[in-house]
C-alpha cells in the first residue's frame, strides 16, 4: 500500500511535467492546427541556458525567471522568422519545419553546451515531504507547475489578452473584424508555450540530469498526455498529462517494468487514436444552423 | 459633403480569378445604402475589399482617407465593423465573450453601458450571457454578430445578407430591430442582400451588380418603382 501512495505520488509530480508540456503543445496546435515537435528540444536549450546563469552565479530564482522571459523571447522569435511565412504552406512543409528545428535546436545545445551529463540543481529541499512519500522536489516542482497552469488559466479566462489570443486561434478572421491583431496574439502564443515548455525542462531536469536529448521522452508521455484530453482542450490535455504520469509510473512499477515505461505512452497513444481519437474531453464543438 | 466611404476604379480577385471590375460606389454619412445582385455578383467580394480581406485594385476611400491596402485590423480600428458572411461568430465562445471582443479595440469606460444598449436592442442575448455562442439559434447568431459589430462603435456597419437562412419572422423581426439602431446609433450602413424587397425598403440608396459589374444605380425608393430593373434584375 505504501508503494502504491508512493508511486501515484512520483506519477502526479512527473504528471505535472507532462501537464505543462502537453499544454504547450495544445497551445501551439490551436492555433495552428500543428504540433510543435520542436518543444521539448526548445525547453532543453532554456534549461542549459538557465544552467549557464546559475554556474555564472545568478541566484536560482533569478535564473528561472530570466529562462521564462528568454524563452519566451524566443518563442517569438521561432514564430516570425519561421512560422509566419508557412502559415498557408501545405501540413507536409510544416511537419517538415518543426522535425527540422527539432534536429537543429537538439545540435545547437549539443553544440554549445556538450553531450556530457550534467546535474542540475533544485532550489527544493532534498528531504522526503509529506510522511516520506514524496521528495521535496517532487512536491515543490508540483506546486510550482500548478501555479504556473493556474496562472496561464486565469490569464486566458479573463484577461482581455487572453481573449483576443483564443479568438485568433478559434477563428482569425473573424478577429481581425474586431480589430485583433492575429500576427501580434500568434507570436505572444508561441512565447507563451516557449516559457512554459522551459520551465517543465528547469523542474524536470534535476530529476532526469540535463543532457541534449532530456526531453525526448518527456515529450512523448506529454504528447500521449495530450492525446488522452483531446489535444484540441488545453484543460484535457493537462489533466491528461497528469494521467499519464501516474499509469506510467504505476505501470513502470507492477505492470511492465521500468524499461517499457516509455512504451506505454506509445500505447497510450495508439489507443487513443483508434479508440476516441477527439480525447477524453476533446469534443466537437456543439453548433446548430 | 464627401461621402463617408467611396470605391473608385475597385477591382478585387481571388488568385486569378476577377470578381470586380472596377466599381464606383459610395455610402453617405448617416445613410444605408445597399447592394444588391445575384449569387456570384460580387456582393461579398465588396464589403472584403473594403476589410483589406481580397486583394484589390482602385482607391477605397474611408472617411477621406485611402484604406485599400490596409490590413483588416487596421480597417476595423478605423471604425469599420463588418457582419460577415456566415456571420462570424466565435462558436467556441460565450455570448459575452463574443460581445466583449466586439469592444475589444475600446479603451472607453462606457463598454458596459453599451451591453445595457445591445440588450435592449436583443433582450435574449441577455437571456443567452453565458451560453456557448454556438448553442445559439441562426436568429440568435445574427442578432449576436450585429451586436458585436455595434460594440466596436463603428461609423461604417457592413452587412452581409442579415436574412441568410433565417425563417421570414425572424427576418422581419431583425429588420425591425435594425431600423431602431438606424434611429438611434450614429452609423452608416452597407447593406448586402439578395432580398431585394427588403433590402429597397430599408436603404436610401441602391447598387446593383452584376457579375462584378454595376448595372443599376439610384434611390432605392425609384428603383422600387421601375418595374423594367425589377423585372430583368431582381426577379420579383
Amino acid at each position: 500500500m505504501e508503494g502504491l501512495i508512493h508511486q501515484v505520488m512520483s506519477g502526479i509530480a512527473n504528471g505535472s511535467i507532462y501537464a505543462s508540456v502537453a499544454l504547450a503543445l495544445v497551445m501551439i496546435y490551436k492555433a495552428t492546427h500543428h504540433i510543435n515537435f520542436a518543444q521539448g528540444e526548445m525547453a532543453t536549450f532554456a534549461t542549459y541556458i538557465s544552467l549557464m546563469l546559475i554556474n555564472a552565479g545568478v541566484s536560482y530564482w533569478a535564473a528561472f525567471l530570466f529562462t521564462l522571459v528568454i524563452a519566451f523571447a524566443g518563442g517569438m522569435v521561432i514564430e516570425r522568422i519561421l512560422m509566419r511565412p508557412m502559415m498557408n504552406a501545405p501540413v507536409l512543409s510544416s511537419v517538415g519545419v518543426f522535425i527540422g528545428l527539432l534536429l537543429i535546436i537538439n545540435a545547437c545545445s549539443g553544440w554549445f553546451f556538450g553531450y556530457t551529463i550534467k546535474s542540475f540543481p533544485s532550489p527544493f529541499p532534498s528531504q522526503p515531504m509529506l510522511g516520506g512519500y514524496v521528495s521535496g522536489h517532487e512536491l515543490g516542482s508540483t506546486a510550482v507547475t500548478l501555479v504556473v497552469l493556474l496562472l496561464v488559466y486565469l490569464f486566458f479566462r479573463y484577461t482581455r489578452l487572453g481573449l483576443a489570443m483564443r479568438a485568433a486561434a478559434f477563428n482569425p478572421a473573424s478577429a481581425r473584424l474586431v480589430g485583433v491583431r492575429v500576427g501580434a496574439m500568434l507570436g505572444l502564443g508561441w512565447g507563451l508555450a516557449a516559457a512554459i515548455g522551459s520551465m517543465a525542462g528547469m523542474m524536470v531536469a534535476p530529476v532526469v540530469f540535463l543532457d541534449p536529448n532530456m526531453m525526448f521522452g518527456i515529450l512523448l508521455y506529454a504528447f500521449a498526455g495530450a492525446l488522452l484530453g483531446g489535444i484540441d482542450n488545453p484543460l484535457g490535455a493537462v489533466l491528461g498529462g497528469f494521467a499519464v504520469g501516474i499509469i506510467e509510473n504505476l505501470g513502470g512499477a507492477y505492470l511492465v517494468g521500468t524499461e517499457l515505461k516509455l512504451t506505454l505512452a506509445l500505447v497510450i497513444i495508439v489507443v487513443v487514436l483508434v479508440v476516441k481519437p477527439t480525447g477524453l474531453l476533446g469534443r466537437a464543438v456543439q453548433s446548430r444552423v | 459633403m464627401p461621402a463617408l466611404l467611396e470605391a473608385r476604379g475597385l477591382h478585387a480577385a481571388y488568385g486569378e480569378t476577377k470578381v470586380l471590375h472596377g466599381i464606383d460606389f459610395a455610402v453617405q454619412e448617416g445613410s444605408v445604402s445597399a447592394l444588391l445582385g445575384a449569387n456570384g455578383a460580387g456582393k461579398t467580394t465588396t464589403l472584403r475589399a473594403i476589410c483589406g480581406m481580397v486583394k484589390t485594385q482602385g482607391e477605397i476611400l474611408f472617411s477621406g482617407q485611402r484604406i485599400d491596402g490596409r490590413a483588416t485590423e487596421d480597417v476595423a480600428r478605423r471604425g469599420v465593423a463588418h457582419v460577415p458572411d456566415g456571420r462570424g461568430t466565435f462558436l467556441e465562445l460565450t455570448v459575452e465573450e463574443n460581445m466583449r471582443l466586439g469592444a475589444y479595440t475600446r479603451k472607453d469606460r462606457a463598454v458596459a453601458a453599451d451591453f445595457d444598449r445591445m440588450f435592449g436592442y436583443f433582450p435574449r442575448l441577455r437571456e443567452r450571457f453565458h451560453q456557448q455562442a454556438g448553442t445559439l439559434s441562426g436568429g440568435e447568431q445574427q442578432m449576436l454578430a450585429i451586436a458585436r459589430a455595434l460594440l466596436l462603435r463603428p461609423k461604417l456597419l457592413l452587412l452581409d445578407e442579415p436574412s441568410f437562412g433565417l425563417a421570414p419572422l425572424i427576418v422581419q423581426e431583425i429588420f425591425a430591430i435594425m431600423r431602431r439602431i438606424r434611429a438611434d446609433e450614429n452609423v452608416s450602413i452597407l447593406l448586402v442582400e439578395q432580398n431585394a424587397s427588403l433590402a429597397l425598403d430599408f436603404a436610401e440608396y441602391a447598387y446593383l451588380l452584376e457579375t462584378g459589374r454595376i448595372v443599376v444605380s439610384g434611390p432605392a425608393a425609384e428603383i422600387q418603382q421601375d418595374e423594367a430593373i425589377r423585372r430583368s434584375y431582381l426577379g420579383y
